[in-house]
């Protein structure tokens, strides 16, 4: 059973960076009739997002995001011990993207580098990993890079996606410091695997000369079989059922009740679903950030695009009480109960 | 769990005048059904009856009656 408790580990600093491209969601074409499209804005929350120039990675917003927190904060580069990349879209299969951004950052030779992959869930998985890793003697500062760009891999002719996802690069930085109980509850349901999909491009399906075909699928949908796929009902019913639960339990377990966390940060993945959870668990809406709906559901990334994006006043002052809630693909899910205190918020890059 | 009770939920999920939906009636018909709908539906069934319809089950439903019977069955 994954929950997990650390004590003198926290975040510090958190950045991101965002492509300056914006796309607008009242102007979809084709797609949805422009008698709908109103409702469907109002409805999931999500007016424009960004996406990136051909060629831009997650890497390239997440190296952006980083070199701006490092800054800002007069981090002294050779102090990171190690870097955790989080992404479903790494620069090349081999090697991994960690490595690439310790030397374009300059970071020393002593970082130690990996990648983690989970979609929607990623970042509060991410944090517990930096955690687990800044609580060993050894380990003072691990950088955390969370960046996506479903631009690139949502089919613009899929109704279902096209209006949702948007770009971006963030950076976290976990180290040991003075700081309370961090919990983590992480949660896993494999059987869920076909909601949320890409099935090619990987070891069990490469890419071959009609994979690459956009074709017409359900619904009048168009995509190729490296576009990803999403069964909004699957995943509807997936997370109304899940994360209200998750939260209740994560409250109850740090001993804490909606009156004692200051901020409720969900993943953004449409308004609706907030609205609901905010209904549901009887959060006052004030003490829940939105960022959707200028930059939309940016999978893993939404959780620190949201504290660099709207949070920078609200963390001015010390000690937030904050419970973060990510949830997606895999299916996964997993919520975070944890302080920010004096943690430095960078002004948002864009590129 | 009455019929009347969830028809008139289902006329303020499909944003209908009160009355103007029948168990009879396939619920997909009504010009008002698209995805936002779909998702206000689930959503309701949730959170009134803490019931989740897998889509094998909710593809079977055809009329409200339907779906009124497998709630019942689900919850």
């Amino acid at each position: 059973m994954a929950i997990i408790k650390y004590k003198g580990v926290g975040i510090t600093g958190v950045a991101a960076c965002v492509p300056k491209n914006i796309s607008r969601n009242d102007n979809l074409g084709d797609l949805i009739p422009p008698e709908e499209v109103q409702k469907v804005i109002n409805n999931i929350g999500i007016v424009e997002k960004r996406f990136v120039d051909e060629g831009t990675t997650p890497s390239d917003l997440c190296f952006e995001a980083a070199n701006r927190l490092l800054d800002d904060m007069a981090i002294d580069r050779s102090s990171i011990d190690m870097v955790l990349f989080m992404s479903q879209s790494p620069d090349h299969k081999i090697p991994a993207t960690a490595p690439l951004l310790q030397t374009r950052l300059g970071l020393p030779k002593t970082t130690a580098c990996m990648d983690l992959s989970l979609a929607c869930s990623g970042y509060v998985y991410s944090l517990s990993t930096a955690f687990a890793f800044a609580s060993q003697e050894g380990i003072n500062r691990v950088l955390v890079l969370d960046g996506e760009t479903f631009s690139r891999i949502v089919s613009p002719k899929d109704k279902v996606n096209a209006p949702l996802y948007g770009d971006a690069g963030t950076a976290t930085l976990v180290e040991k410091g003075d700081f309370g109980t961090a919990q983590f509850t992480l949660y896993t349901d494999g059987s869920g695997q076909d909601a949320i999909k890409i099935t090619a491009g990987g070891a069990r399906c490469p890419a071959t000369p009609q994979s690459v075909v956009s074709q017409e699928r359900e619904e009048g949908n168009f995509r190729t079989d490296h576009e990803v796929y999403m069964d909004g009902m699957e995943v509807f019913n997936f997370t109304l059922r899940v994360v209200p639960t998750s939260v209740k339990e994560a409250l109850s377990l740090s001993e804490n009740t909606n009156d004692t966390i200051d901020h409720f940060i969900f993943h953004q993945a449409n308004k609706f679903m907030i609205d609901f959870f905010v209904k549901k668990l009887k959060i006052n809406p004030e003490k829940v950030p939105i960022s959707l709906d200028t930059f939309g559901n940016v999978s893993s990334a939404t959780i620190p695009l949201t504290i660099a994006s709207r949070m920078k006043e609200a963390l001015l002052s010390q000690n937030k009480k904050i419970l973060m809630s990510g949830f997606g693909a895999g299916l996964s899910w997993a919520t975070a109960v944890l302080d920010l205190n004096n943690c430095h918020v960078s002004d948002l890059v864009e590129i | 769990m009455s019929l009347d009770n969830f028809i008139t939920q289902l006329e303020e999920v499909f944003e209908r005048d009160n009355g103007s939906m029948h168990a009879h009636e396939p619920f997909r018909d009504y010009d008002e059904w698209d995805s936002i709908t779909l998702l206000t539906l689930i959503a309701m069934l949730e959170d009134e009856y803490s019931v989740t319809i897998p889509r094998a089950k909710f593809e079977a439903m055809v009329t409200i009656q339907d779906m009124f019977d497998t709630v019942k069955k689900l919850k």
